[in-house]
């Protein structure tokens, strides 16, 4: 899993008919510090993260495994808001 | 599987019931000479590990197989933690 802050959100008519009534954010990932690093993704939100929030992505087949996601066309999925890193080492 | 080093912790209070429970860690992956190399990610925790151990993760959907039949969402999840290793080179 990744974290991730929420910069975005997406509207889309057409769409796979899984993915009615599901929310789509913008989020790029970042590292422990709150550093971004990496590229922009897409992921369906399933514990109503906003814009601004540091959120946790799960990626891959096991987004499917996010309530709700059942056999959804997805790879990527928010499921918690972070309220704080702990890094106590050095990378 | 692959090696990496226990860095630090998340918490979170909104998140997928699946999740409620289960430790998160921030993992820092390790090339053979024990550097870091690579992303830093998240994992569930499986084993009772800490800041600072040595572990190895599984990286995929099998992340979620040692909390079966609960189909925890996470596609990191530590299943060990290493005692020691040795690289022959």
């Amino acid at each position: 899993m990744i974290l991730a802050r929420v910069v975005g959100t997406v509207v889309a008519t057409r769409k796979d008919p899984r993915l009615v009534s599901n929310k789509l954010l913008v989020a790029r990932p970042m590292d422990p510090q709150g550093k971004p690093e990496g590229n922009y993704l897409v992921a369906v939100d399933t514990v109503d993260a906003g814009v601004g929030e540091t959120v946790l992505i799960v990626s891959g087949s096991s987004a499917r495994m996010a309530s709700g996601m059942k056999d959804c066309p997805v790879d990527a999925a928010i499921v918690g808001i972070v309220d704080h890193v702990e890094v106590t080492q050095g990378q | 599987m692959q090696i990496a080093k226990v860095i630090g912790d998340v918490v979170t209070t909104i998140k997928d019931a699946k999740l409620s429970g289960i430790t998160l860690l921030v993992l820092q992956p390790l090339d053979p000479d024990g550097n870091a190399t690579g992303r830093t990610l998240v994992a569930v925790d499986a084993v009772g590990a800490g800041v600072g151990e040595t572990v190895f993760f599984v990286r995929g959907k099998e992340a979620s197989f040692p909390f079966h039949p609960i189909e925890v969402p996470t596609d990191a999840g530590i299943v060990g933690i290493v005692d020691h290793w040795d690289v022959e080179r």
